[in-house]
């Protein structure tokens, strides 16, 4: 075999090989983002964060409202997005809780109530015992009727919440008995995985009364690219999947340190998860492309 | 007759109500009345849901259905939590009512609904969110190919979120000083860019365009012109 020959046979295998490529089972490539996933959570990575311009806006917009200023959160969300999302809803309760805010609790979504449960029994209860149900905090619970709940709150929230989750009245309890409307709150912000969430917010209570309250939102990845047109005037700060969440984190903690940072660290820890499993993203797209060309070419040399 | 002309008065009354409250104050109370029935009525959909889910899975079940062994799960899983959070079996008993059986809390995890929500919904459904990353991993690999301008294109923005989106985009590109020509090139800027400029620029025309049809479909819909959502007979 002469020396041309052997190079050419040498090019031709590795450019089969690039090619055969193409049909990798892809039960390497699911075995290749478990280990993307398990190594870096079982190993603890974590990277700086920097915080994005929504993210400091929304961290801004609470800092803006007087302290003890009453506010509306409502969890649109349920456990499948729990992942993405609960960081930043423990991060928003601690951040409110720190400068006093009365906190009225609420859901859109039928599973919505027991996210915001869990935050009340992780978040609030351990690290701000002063708050005391009733007085300091309410948990309305869910009810149905989507965009619906939502206007008849703006111009009537006894009218739809007759009681709170616990089936007392609302006239009883102190903190919500004087409430007409939406137009109490300082503050709405709502955590949502999609409809009805933070969107149906600005459309239903910020269209009416523009002025009245703040409106902020925390949206999965997925959801965001619906938002960004009301950011940054009806919506005036957004918290963008895992990333917003850990950057909201290190705002929060930096200025309202925890007993136990790992409580509102959730974000952060994901997202050593995260880097590595778009890299590997990045190099299988590459990679695909590469066996693509490869392809073609032995294609084109036959 | 009647079964066409009383929904469509009721919709037309409701619509018109909803639009005149919208300017009018003495309207509101009106417009609150409606949307209590509204709210009513979302509510009754569940239950109307629950029986569309009995029907599908008993035929799936009764005809020998592939899957149909999935349908009974569903099923048995359906009518446990139904009747465990009905009759809130197990549930903690209130300090304040110790004997009110119907008093208890039945949410917490230490009773046998609470228990089957946190270590058996949540969980179950987490996993189906997370699987998603395996698919879009494979999904990708084969199908996200750069074989023309469009998919170049759409290939680049993906490299550049991908990369944003995590610390990489500050490790590689965070020297760039923020304030120097240059740093239109860091990977922070350029997802900022694509997201608050291009992004938001096409969401805000598609946002427009089906507030518009949402408008003119209402309006149809009010005035009896549009009545595809009555039933056929």
């Amino acid at each position: 075999m002469t020396t041309t020959q052997h190079n050419a046979g040498g090019s031709a295998g590795g450019s089969s090989f690039l090619a055969r490529l193409g049909n990798l089972d892809r039960r390497w490539i699911f075995l290749a983002m478990g280990l993307s996933i398990a190594v870096p959570t079982l190993l603890k990575l974590r990277f700086p964060e920097y915080p994005s311009p929504m993210s400091k806006a929304t961290f801004d917009a609470v800092e803006s409202i007087p302290e003890g200023a009453p506010v509306l959160l409502s969890f649109d969300y349920d456990p499948a997005s729990a992942a993405e999302l609960q960081p930043m809803a423990r991060a928003l309760v601690h951040h409110c809780a720190s400068r006093h805010q009365k906190l009225v609790f609420m859901a859109l979504w039928p599973l919505g109530k027991q996210q915001a449960d869990k935050t009340i029994e992780t978040v609030l209860k351990p690290f701000h015992p002063e708050y005391k149900e009733g007085v300091d905090y309410v948990q309305l619970g869910y009810q149905s009727g989507n965009e619906g709940v939502i206007k008849l709150m703006a111009t009537n929230i006894p009218a739809q919440y007759p009681t709170d989750a616990s089936g007392a009245a609302l006239k009883d309890l102190p903190l919500v008995a004087g409430m007409r409307d939406l137009s109490s709150f300082k503050l709405i912000a709502s955590i949502s995985a999609g409809y009805p969430g933070a969107k149906e917010w600005v459309q239903y209570a910020n269209g009416p009364m523009p002025d009245a309250f703040k409106v902020v939102g925390g949206s999965t990845g997925v959801q965001v690219s619906q938002l960004l047109p009301y950011y940054p005037h009806q919506m005036e700060g957004m918290l963008v999947a895992v990333k917003g969440a850990a950057e909201y984190e290190m705002l929060v903690e930096a200025k309202y340190p925890i007993a136990q940072p790992e409580v509102i660290g959730q974000g952060r820890v994901r997202m050593g998860p995260q880097l590595v499993a778009h890299l590997l993203m990045i190099g299988l797209i590459v990679l695909g492309n590469i066996a693509m060309v490869a392809g073609r070419s032995r294609g084109g040399a036959r | 007759m009647l079964q066409r002309t009383i929904p469509i008065a009721i919709l037309c009354l409701s619509g018109v109500i909803m639009i005149v409250a919208y300017f009018v104050s003495f309207a509101v109370s009106w417009s609150e009345t409606v949307n209590v029935w509204f709210n009513i009525l979302s509510a009754v959909a569940f239950v109307l849901g629950a029986g569309n889910l009995l029907a599908v899975n008993l035929e799936k079940i009764s005809s020998r259905r592939p899957g149909w062994a999935y349908a009974a799960i569903t099923l048995v899983s359906f009518f446990f939590m139904l009747v465990v959070g009905l009759l809130k079996l197990g549930a903690v008993p209130d300090p304040k009512n110790p004997l009110i059986h119907f008093a208890g809390d039945y949410e917490t995890s230490a009773s046998p609904y609470g228990w089957m929500y946190e270590y058996v919904f949540s969980p179950l459904t987490s996993t189906m969110f997370g699987l998603l990353a395996f698919y879009v991993a494979s999904a990708a690999f084969r199908a996200f190919r750069a074989k023309n301008v469009e998919s170049i294109l759409l290939l680049g923005t993906a490299f550049i979120i991908l990369i944003a989106q995590t610390a990489a985009g500050m490790f590689l590109t965070g020297w760039i000083p923020q304030d120097s020509v240059f740093a239109v090139l860091r990977f922070d800027s350029l997802k900022v860019g694509i997201t608050e400029h291009i992004q938001t620029a096409g969401m805000r025309a598609i946002t427009i365009g089906i507030a518009l049809g949402v408008a003119a479909t209402s309006l149809r819909l009010i005035l009896g012109i549009d009545k595809s959502y009555l039933s056929k007979n």
